[in-house]
C-alpha cells in the first residue's frame, strides 16, 4: 500500500503543472526521443548556468508534433515564459496531418541542433557507390526499397528529392517507413532492403564497425571525420538537415521576443551547452533572428512540394 | 579474458556498497511505477535521466536496469490482485491470477509471479551474456514477412485463449483490430479514422485501452451489481506460500517462458507483450489441467510472467550488441549511454568491457533484490483484498485515472478512459471477453505494417510470405494449430473441448 501512495504522489508530481517556472518546455513528443532530450538538455543548461532559475519539461506527445504545437499555440498565447522545442520534422507533419495550427502561429526563436541524413547499404551489398545506386533507381525504382523513418520525416523527404535530382519520379519510390530508426536499422542489417536511409549518428557506428557502407551524406559539405561524398558533389542537388529549434508564444510583444532571443544566445554560447552537444553528438547549427526565418521559410517551400510530388499532401 | 572472467570482475564492480543501493532504489521505484497503471519504466527512465548527469556511468546504468526489471515484476501485482494490469505485458497475467486471487490464492499466485520473474531474469541475463552475439545475428534474420508469420500464429494460438464462445471472442477480437486502425497509418502517413481529433492521430494508446477495459470496466461491473453481489472475494484460502504441487506445477511453465520470452524480446519487433501471450498459449496447451484454465491455472500466471522479464533481458541484446533499442525503455537507456560518451553498438563489448559486465552482474543482483524485496510484501499485499469493496474501487478508479493523466494531461485521453471502461462494462455484462480486444489492438498494426512492408519489398509478390524457410515453418505451425483442434472436434473428441471452455466470464 505504501508503494502504492508513494507511486500516486509520484504521478500527482508529475501531472501537477509548472507553477512557478521561469520557462516552461513543452517537448512535443513522448519521453526518450530527440525533442524531449532536447528540451531536458535545454533545462539542465539553463539552470545550471544561471540563466534560468526554474525551468520545466512538460510531454504533449502525439503525431509529430502537431498536437503539442496546437495546444502550445492556443493556451500559451501572449506568455513569455512558455517555450516549445520542434524541429524539421514537424514541418512535414503540419501538412500530412492537415494541422489547423502551423509555424506562422508560434514564435521561432532558434534553430539549435541539426543532423544530416545518410544513404547505406548493408555491407553485402554489390552497390559500391551512390552513382551505382541511382542508377539502380533509374532501371526500376520499384525494385530499390528505401529503409527509414516515419512516411512524410525526413528520411523520406531526403529519399523523395534524391529521385527527383536525378530525374526519377517521386511518386514510383518504394520506400518502407518503419516507426523509428532502430527498426529500420534492423532491417538494413538483415539484409532485407536495398538501402537505408536516416539521420548519420543512427548509422555511424555501424559504419564504423564494418556491417554498412555509408554512400552519402545530406550535408552542404563533406562531413570532418565521416568518409563519403555529398549528394551535392555526386551531381544531385539535395541538401537536407534535420534540425531542432525553440519557439516562443504567439502574441508576444518585441521586447518579450528580444528578451527571449537573448537567453537563447546565452544558452548557445555557454560552455554547458558545447559540452552537452559534444557528450550527445549534435551539431550545432546556431542560425537565429531574420536567417533563421528565411532558412525556415526556405525548408517549408522545397518541404512542401517535395510532398506533393511523392503524393502524400494533396 | 574469457566471458566468466569478464563476469565476476562485473560482479565485483556491482557488489560495492554505493552501486547496490542505487541498484535498491532503482527497483524499489521501478516496483512502484509497474504497479501504477499507465506509468511505465520509460518515463520513469526519462524523467531520472537528468538527475543522473552527476553520478557515475555504472551507478546509473545500474539504477536503469533496476527500474526496468522491477517495472516488469511490478505489473503483475495488481493484474493478480485488483485485475488493473500495470502495462501491456501484464494484461495476461491478470487472466489466471486474478481468478487465483478470488478463490483465495492470491499469495501463491504473487509467490509464482515472483519466483519465475526471478528465474526468467536470472536465465535471461545469463543467456544475455554468454548467447548475445549469436542470438542477435538470429533476431536478424527475421524481416517483415517472419513477423507476420509470426503474428498470424500469435493471432491463431492466442484465440485458443479466449474462452467459451469462439464467436464471441472474435468479436472482441475485431473490435480490438478496429480501434488498431485509427491514428496515422505509418507506411502511408495518411490520417485514418480520427475524425479531425488530434489525439486520436496516433492511434489509441494500449494502456489507456487496457487500463479502462480491465479497471474502470470492472470497477462499473462491481458498482452495477450493487447489493446482490455474491462470491465476495476471499482474501486468503489455505496457505500464503506455494504448495508443494504448486512448484510442481510451476517450475517447468517458469523454464518455457524463459525460453519463449528471450528470444521474442531480442527481436527489434518483438516485445514482452507478445512474448507474454505466446507463452499463455503455450502454458493452456502443455497444461495437464487445461479445465482450470480461465478458472485460475497456476501455470497462466507462472510462464507469461516468467516470460515478460525474460523478454526484458532479450531486450538488451539488440540494444548492446547493435546499438539498437526495441522500446521505449531500452531508447532511454541509450540516451544514457550516449550522455556518458558510449555508443551502444557492434563496438561496444569490445571498447567497454568492464561496463557492459558491469551492467550484466547488476541485473543479476537487481533481480536477486527484487526478489528479496517482493517476497516478504506478499502477505501484505494479500490483505488488499480485505479492503472492503467501495474504498477499493474507489482506490482503483483513483489510481487509473491518475496514471492515464500523469502520461498524457489531456482531455481527450480521460474521455477516451471512460468511454472505454463503459465499453469494457457492457461486454461484462453481456458475457465478451476483454482479453481479446486488447491483443487486437496490440497485434492488429504490427501484423498489417508487416504484412504491408513484406509486400512493397516484394512489389506486390504474394509468395514471398512463403519463401523464406523460417516464415513458411511459422505458418505451417499456424495451419497445424488451426486445423488438429478441427480434425478433434470431427472424430467426436469435441466433448473435452468444449467442456473446458464451460462457464467462464
Amino acid at each position: 500500500m505504501k508503494t502504492m501512495i508513494l507511486s500516486g504522489i509520484f504521478a500527482g508530481a508529475l501531472a501537477l503543472p509548472a507553477l512557478a517556472a521561469d520557462y516552461t518546455i513543452i517537448a512535443p513528443a513522448a519521453p526518450g526521443g530527440g525533442w524531449d532530450q532536447t528540451a531536458r538538455t535545454m533545462q539542465e543548461v539553463l539552470q545550471a548556468e544561471g540563466i534560468s532559475d526554474n525551468v520545466q519539461v512538460q510531454n504533449v506527445p502525439g503525431a509529430g508534433g502537431t498536437v503539442g504545437l496546437a495546444q502550445f499555440a492556443s493556451s500559451a498565447s501572449g506568455d513569455p515564459s512558455q517555450l516549445i522545442v520542434g524541429g524539421y520534422v514537424m514541418v512535414g507533419a503540419i501538412l500530412t496531418n492537415n494541422s489547423p495550427v502551423s509555424l506562422d502561429d508560434v514564435t521561432p526563436i532558434a534553430r539549435l541542433t541539426g543532423e544530416y541524413e545518410a544513404i547505406v547499404v548493408p555491407a553485402a551489398s554489390p552497390i559500391q557507390t551512390i552513382t551505382e545506386l541511382v542508377e539502380a533507381l533509374k532501371a526500376d525504382p520499384g525494385a530499390v526499397s528505401w529503409a527509414g523513418g516515419s512516411a512524410g520525416g525526413a528520411d523520406h523527404i531526403a529519399v523523395g528529392l534524391l529521385a527527383k535530382a536525378a530525374g526519377v519520379d517521386p511518386t514510383k519510390i518504394n520506400y518502407i517507413a518503419y516507426s523509428g530508426g532502430g527498426e529500420a536499422l534492423a532491417a538494413i542489417l538483415g539484409n532485407q532492403v536495398t538501402a537505408g536511409v536516416s539521420s548519420l549518428g543512427e548509422f555511424l557506428p555501424q559504419v564504423q564497425a564494418g556491417t554498412m557502407r555509408l554512400l552519402a551524406v545530406s550535408a552542404e559539405e563533406r562531413i570532418e571525420g565521416v568518409d563519403a561524398p555529398t549528394l551535392t558533389e555526386s551531381g544531385y542537388d539535395v541538401v537536407l538537415q534535420n534540425w531542432r529549434m525553440v519557439a516562443a508564444a504567439p502574441g508576444l510583444t518585441d521586447e518579450q521576443v528580444s528578451a527571449v532571443a537573448a537567453d537563447i544566445e546565452k544558452l548557445n554560447a555557454s560552455e554547458g551547452w558545447k559540452t552537452a552537444l559534444e557528450t550527445k553528438g549534435w551539431a550545432n547549427t546556431y542560425l537565429a533572428g531574420d536567417e533563421f526565418e528565411a532558412q525556415l521559410a526556405k525548408d517549408k517551400e522545397a518541404t512542401e512540394g517535395i510532398l506533393r510530388e511523392i503524393g502524400l499532401v494533396k | 579474458m574469457s566471458t566468466f572472467d569478464f563476469l565476476l570482475q562485473g560482479l565485483a564492480t556491482a557488489l560495492d556498497p554505493m552501486i547496490l543501493f542505487y541498484a535498491l532504489i532503482g527497483v524499489t521505484l521501478g516496483t512502484a511505477v509497474g504497479v501504477l497503471p499507465g506509468i511505465g519504466p520509460a518515463l520513469t527512465v526519462a524523467l531520472l535521466l537528468p538527475v543522473t548527469y552527476g553520478l557515475d556511468p555504472a551507478g546509473s546504468l545500474i539504477m536503469f536496469a533496476g527500474i526496468y526489471y522491477g517495472g516488469m515484476y511490478g505489473g503483475s501485482t495488481t493484474s493478480i490482485l485488483l485485475n488493473t494490469p500495470g502495462e501491456s505485458a501484464s494484461i495476461v497475467t491478470a487472466l489466471e491470477g486474478n481468478k487465483m486471487a478470488r478463490a483465495g490464492r492470491g499469495g501463491p499466485a504473487l509467490a509464482t509471479a515472483a519466483i519465475g520473474s526471478f528465474v526468467a531474469g536470472l536465465l535471461a541475463t545469463l543467456a544475455l551474456a554468454f548467447l548475445a552475439p549469436h542470438v542477435v545475428k538470429l533476431a536478424l534474420v527475421f524481416g517483415p514477412r517472419e513477423y507476420f508469420a509470426l503474428m498470424v500464429l500469435a493471432f491463431v494460438t492466442v484465440s485458443s485463449a479466449f474462452g467459451d464462445s469462439a464467436l464471441r471472442g472474435l468479436t472482441s477480437l475485431f473490435l480490438g483490430l478496429a480501434l488498431a486502425v485509427i491514428g496515422i497509418d505509418q507506411l502511408t502517413g495518411q490520417a485514418r479514422l480520427s475524425f479531425g481529433v488530434p489525439q486520436l492521430l496516433d492511434g489509441i494508446e494500449v494502456t489507456t485501452l487496457a487500463v479502462a477495459m480491465f479497471a474502470i470496466g470492472e470497477a462499473l461491473f462491481v458498482a452495477g451489481q450493487g447489493a446482490s453481489l455474491q462470491d465476495k472475494a476471499i482474501a486468503v484460502k489455505g496457505s500464503v506460500w506455494m504448495t508443494r504441487s504448486d512448484w510442481g506445477r510451476s517450475w517447468k511453465s517458469w523454464l518455457r517462458g524463459t525460453a519463449i520470452g528471450f528470444p521474442i524480446g531480442a527481436m527489434p519487433a518483438g516485445g514482452a507483450d507478445i512474448a507474454s501471450f505466446l507463452s499463455y498459449a503455450a502454458e493452456k496447451r502443455a497444461s495437464k489441467h487445461p479445465e482450470e484454465f480461465g478458472h485460475g491455472a497456476i501455470e497462466g500466471v507462472a510462464g507469461p510472467e516468467a516470460a515478460n522479464n525474460a523478454s526484458a533481458a532479450g531486450t538488451l541484446v539488440p540494444l548492446l550488441t547493435l546499438g539498437l533499442p526495441t522500446t521505449a525503455t531500452a531508447a532511454i537507456m541509450l540516451a544514457g549511454f550516449q550522455q556518458f560518451g558510449l555508443q551502444p553498438g557492434p563496438l561496444l563489448f569490445a571498447t567497454n568491457p568492464q561496463l557492459v559486465w558491469g551492467l550484466i552482474a547488476s541485473l543479476l543482483i537487481a533481480n536477486m533484490m527484487l526478489l528479496v524485496l517482493n517476497l516478504p510484501l506478499i502477505g501484505l499485499w494479500v490483505r488488499l483484498l480485505t479492503i472492503p469493496r467501495p474504498w477499493l474501487y474507489a482506490g482503483i478508479l483513483l489510481f487509473a485515472t491518475l496514471g492515464t493523466i500523469g502520461v498524457n494531461p489531456s482531455p481527450v485521453e480521460l474521455g477516451m478512459l471512460l468511454i472505454f471502461g463503459i465499453l469494457g462494462y457492457l461486454m461484462r455484462l453481456f458475457g465478451y471477453p476483454i482479453a481479446p480486444i486488447v491483443v487486437g489492438l496490440i497485434l492488429g498494426p504490427m501484423a498489417e505494417q508487416q504484412l504491408r512492408r513484406a509486400l512493397a519489398i516484394s512489389q506486390g509478390d504474394l509468395t514471398t510470405l512463403v519463401d523464406s524457410p523460417v516464415a513458411a515453418s511459422l505458418l505451417a505451425l499456424s495451419a497445424v494449430a488451426l486445423i488438429v483442434p478441427l480434425i478433434m472436434r470431427m472424430r467426436g473428441k469435441g466433448g473435452v473441448l468444449a467442456q473446458m471452455a464451460g462457464d467462464e466470464d
